[in-house]
C-alpha cells in the first residue's frame, strides 16, 4: 500500500479517537454546559455531614450549582468543615443556607442551599453561617421509638 | 529436570514422599527465577527501545505504518464489541436498575462501567490478542528468517527500525481504541436504554453527566489506557524480539504475549483501581 | 599503500558455552579475488561470515578487515565497517513486508540522503543487473526461491561494497538458477572491484567460479589450494567431499556407543 494511503487511514482513526474522547468528555462527562465552570470556593461548617462525600452535588431549588470539593475535620470547633466549589454565574446572598438533604429516602447526599435575602453577595473564600446537618435516619428512629414511648408510659401510669 | 540428581544425593537417606516435596519446591524456585530473570530482561529491553526511539519520530512515516498496522486494523473487533458489550450493559443493568425504580440511573451505571474499567480492560485484552499477537509474530518470524540478522548487517539497528516504531504504533493506537470502545459502548446502552426500552432520553443523559466527572473517571480511564498500551506493546515487541528462531518458538511467543498481556493487564487495572479509588497518597 | 590482502584471519577460535566451534584458524582474502569456505553442514562456517560481520566475538585470535580488527571497533565503528560489506543471508532474507523496489533501496534510504528520483535510477540499475528489473513493484512473497536470491544479491550490493560475503547462496536452488547465482556472484565481483567470500557446500558450483578455496571441518582448515589445485588432490577428506561419497574421514554414522552394546548383545560379545 501507497505511504498517503497509510497516512489518510491513520489520519482518520487518530480523528475518531479524539472524536470519541471529546464525546465521552462532553456528552458522557461533565466537562459539558452542566458542569461546573469557572468555580468560586465558599466555606460551611456542619456538626453532621452524615454521609456526605467529596464530588457530591450542591443544589438550589433542585438545580446543580456546584461541587463539593473537600471535606475535614475541624479539630478547634469539632465539627465537620466542608468547601464547596460553586459556579460564578450563581451569586448567593451571604445570609444564604446550606442544608445536607438526601435525594430520596435512601439516595446520595447532596448539599441543598436556600438563598438568603442580603444585598452583599458571597465571594471567594467566604464563610456560610446558616447550617443544616444531615438528618441521620437512627436519629429519628430513635427520637420516635423515644417520643412513643414517652406517650405510652403516662397511659400505664393512669 | 536438574533438581532430582542433586536431591537425590544430598537427601538419598529420606523418604520418597520428602523427596517428591523437596523436588517441587525446587521446581516453584526455578520457575520464580525464571519468571523474574523475565521480567528483568523486559525492562532491560524496554529501555533499549526507549533509548533507540529516536527514529520512530523523526522518521514518522515509520510510526504510522505500526499505527496503521496495530491501531486501524483493529479497529473492527474493538468497535463491534464495544458496541454489544454496551448493549447487554444496556439490558442486564435495566433489569437490576428497575427493581428499585430507578431506571434513569441506567446512563450512570453504563457509563461509569465503560470509562472506568471495561473500555480500557478489554479493548486493552482485545488488542493483546489481535495486534499484540501480529507484533509478536512478525518480530518472531523476522528473525527466524534472518531478516533481523541481515539489518544488522546492513548497518542498521534492528531496534531502532523495527521494534521501537512497532511499541509506538501500540502505544498510540491504545488510548485511542479504549476511547472509541467506550463511546461506542455507550451508544449501545443508549440504543437499549431509551430508544428501545423507552427510558427517558433527558434523564438518560443529565444523570450521566451528573454522575461522571472528566477529572476522576475520563482522564483516569485515559490514564490507565495508556499504560496498557505501554505494557501490552513492551510484552509483544519483547516476545518477538527473544523468540527462539523456529517455528515452534514463534508460535510459544505469540500464545506467551496473549497469555501474559492479559494477566499483566488484570494485574495493573487492581493496583492502578486501588490508586485512583484511594488517591495516590 | 592499503594492505593486499583484504581479509586477514589469524589463530581464530570460537566456542559457544564449552562446545567449541571454530579452532585456530587462519585464513585470507586477497582484494579482487573471489574465495570460498566449504566444508559439511555444521562444520562453523557461518560461525566464520559472522566473525567477519563483527556479529560474533572470538574467544581467541582476531580477525581483521581493511586492516582493522573486527572485535575492537566500538558500535559505531563496527556500523561504519558494516556500511561497506554486503551480505546474502541462507534464504536471502528479504524484508518480507516491503516490495523488490524498497528492499534493494533499503540501504541508500537508511544510509545516505540521496534525492529518491536518484535512488530509483541505482535500484533500476542494481535490479538491471541481476536480470530482475521487471520485479520491481512485487512482494517477495511473489518471487521463485532463484529471483528472491537474486533481488537479495542486489540488495546485498546496493551500496557498492568492498567486501560480500555470500552464505550457502546455492543452497536450494534448481540447476538453472544455481548457475545464474554462480555467474552473478563472479561477474558482479568483477564489475565492482570488490572481494567476495562464498560460504557453500556445493563444491562443483563453487569451484566453477572461484579464484581460491578453503576446506574446514570439525572448526579446523583441513586443505586450502586453488580450484585446480582441490580437484587434484588426493587428501582423503577433499576427495570425499568433491566427490560425494558416503565414507571417508567424515563418518556415516554419528557419534553412539557400540552398536552390539545399544541392541542388546553387550553380554554376548563379552
Amino acid at each position: 500500500m501507497a505511504r498517503s494511503a497509510f497516512n489518510f487511514w491513520v489520519g482518520v482513526f487518530v480523528l475518531a479517537g479524539f472524536v470519541a474522547l471529546l464525546v465521552l468528555a462532553l456528552k458522557v462527562g461533565n466537562l459539558g454546559s452542566d458542569g461546573v465552570r469557572d468555580p468560586y470556593r465558599v466555606k460551611a461548617h456542619f456538626s453532621n455531614i452524615g454521609g456526605l462525600k467529596e464530588k457530591a452535588p450542591v443544589r438550589s431549588a433542585g438545580v446543580l450549582v456546584g461541587r463539593v470539593a473537600q471535606i475535614r475535620f475541624d479539630n478547634k470547633r469539632y465539627d465537620a468543615e466542608v468547601t464547596l466549589e460553586l459556579d460564578k454565574r450563581f451569586a448567593f446572598p451571604t445570609d444564604t443556607s446550606a442544608s445536607i438533604l438526601t435525594s430520596g429516602i435512601l439516595g446520595e447526599n447532596y448539599v441543598g442551599l436556600d438563598g438568603g435575602g442580603e444585598e452583599v453577595m458571597l465571594k471567594e473564600g467566604d464563610e456560610m453561617k446558616l447550617t443544616q446537618s444531615a438528618v441521620v435516619l437512627e436519629q429519628i428512629i430513635g427520637q420516635f421509638l423515644y417520643s412513643k414511648a414517652q406517650e405510652g408510659a403516662p397511659k400505664k401510669a393512669e | 529436570m536438574l533438581a532430582v540428581p542433586i536431591t537425590a544425593k544430598t537427601w538419598g537417606s529420606l523418604p520418597p514422599m520428602l523427596d517428591t516435596v523437596t523436588h517441587a519446591i525446587a521446581e516453584l524456585g526455578r520457575k520464580t527465577i525464571g519468571g523474574v530473570e523475565r521480567v528483568g530482561a523486559l525492562t532491560r529491553f524496554l529501555g533499549q527501545i526507549l533509548f533507540s526511539s529516536g527514529a520512530s519520530f523523526r522518521r514518522i512515516g515509520l510510526t504510522i505504518r505500526e499505527v496503521y498496522f496495530s491501531g486501524v486494523l483493529s479497529l473492527i473487533i474493538i468497535l463491534v464489541s464495544g458496541f454489544f458489550v454496551g448493549m447487554v450493559l444496556g439490558m442486564q443493568g435495566y433489569e437490576t436498575l428497575q427493581t428499585y425504580g430507578s431506571e434513569e440511573k441506567l446512563g450512570v451505571l453504563v457509563a461509569l462501567s465503560l470509562v472506568r474499567e471495561l473500555g480500557p480492560v478489554v479493548s486493552a485484552l482485545l488488542f493483546a490478542s489481535r495486534a499484540g499477537s501480529a507484533i509478536t509474530a512478525e518480530i518472531g518470524l523476522m528473525k527466524a528468517t534472518e531478516q533481523l540478522s541481515a539489518m544488522e548487517m546492513m548497518a542498521v539497528d534492528p531496534v531502532s527500525r523495527v521494534v521501537a516504531p512497532r511499541f509506538w504504533g501500540g502505544v498510540i493506537s491504545m488510548p485511542l481504541l479504549a476511547a472509541m470502545f467506550s463511546a461506542i459502548g455507550v451508544f449501545g446502552a443508549y440504543i437499549v436504554g431509551v430508544v428501545i426500552i423507552g427510558i427517558d432520553n433527558g434523564a438518560f443523559w443529565s444523570q450521566m453527566q451528573a454522575a461522571v466527572d472528566f477529572r476522576y473517571d475520563i482522564v483516569n480511564g485515559v490514564i490507565k489506557s495508556i499504560i496498557f498500551g505501554i505494557a501490552v506493546s513492551a510484552i509483544a515487541v519483547f516476545e518477538g524480539f527473544a523468540a527462539p528462531p523456529t517455528a515452534e518458538g514463534v508460535s510459544g511467543a505469540t500464545t506467551r504475549t496473549v497469555v501474559s498481556a492479559s494477566l499483566v493487564i488484570l494485574a495493573l487495572d487492581l493496583v492502578l483501581t486501588a490508586f485512583m479509588l484511594r488517591g495516590w497518597r | 599503500m592499503p594492505a593486499a590482502n583484504l581479509v586477514e584471519i589469524v589463530d581464530l577460535s570460537f566456542g559457544y558455552d564449552q562446545r567449541p566451534v571454530l579452532s585456530g584458524i587462519n585464513l585470507t582474502i586477497p582484494r579482487g579475488k573471489v574465495v570460498s569456505i566449504m566444508g559439511g553442514s555444521g562444520c562453523g562456517k557461518t560461525t566464520l561470515l559472522r566473525h567477519i560481520g563483527g556479529q560474533l566475538k572470538p574467544t581467541r585470535g582476531h580477525v581483521s578487515v581493511d586492516g582493522h580488527k573486527v572485535h575492537e571497533h566500538d558500535a559505531s565503528g563496527l556500523y561504519h565497517m558494516r556500511r561497506r560489506m554486503g551480505m546474502l543471508f541462507q534464504f536471502g532474507a528479504l524484508f518480507t513486508d516491503m516490495s523488490v523496489f524498497d528492499n534493494v533501496a533499503f540501504q541508500m534510504r537508511e544510509h545516505t540522503d540521496l534525492p529518491e528520483t536518484m535512488i530509483a535510477d541505482l535500484v533500476l540499475m542494481k535490479l538491471q543487473a541481476v536480470g530482475l528489473r521487471g520485479t520491481a513493484r512485487l512482494m517477495p512473497s511473489e518471487l521463485s526461491g532463484g529471483m528472491a536470491r537474486r533481488v537479495a544479491l542486489a540488495r546485498a550490493v546496493a551500496l557498492d561494497p568492498m567486501l560480500v560475503m555470500y552464505d550457502e547462496p546455492f543452497a536450494g536452488l534448481d540447476p538453472i538458477s544455481l548457475s545464474v547465482i554462480g555467474q552473478l556472484i563472479r561477474k558482479l565481483n568483477d564489475a565492482l572491484g570488490a572481494s567476495s567470500i562464498v560460504v557453500t557446500h556445493d563444491v562443483q558450483e563453487s569451484l566453477a567460479i572461484v579464484d581460491y578455496a578453503y576446506f574446514v571441518a570439525e572448526g579446523k582448515i583441513v586443505f586450502h589450494g586453488t580450484p585446480a589445485q582441490i580437484r587434484a588432490s588426493s587428501e582423503p577428506f577433499v576427495h570425499q567431499f568433491v566427490h560425494g561419497e558416503i565414507d571417508g574421514p567424515v563418518r556415516f554414522h554419528v557419534g553412539g556407543a557400540d552398536y552390539r552394546k545399544d541392541l542388546g548383545f553387550a553380554s554376548a560379545h563379552a
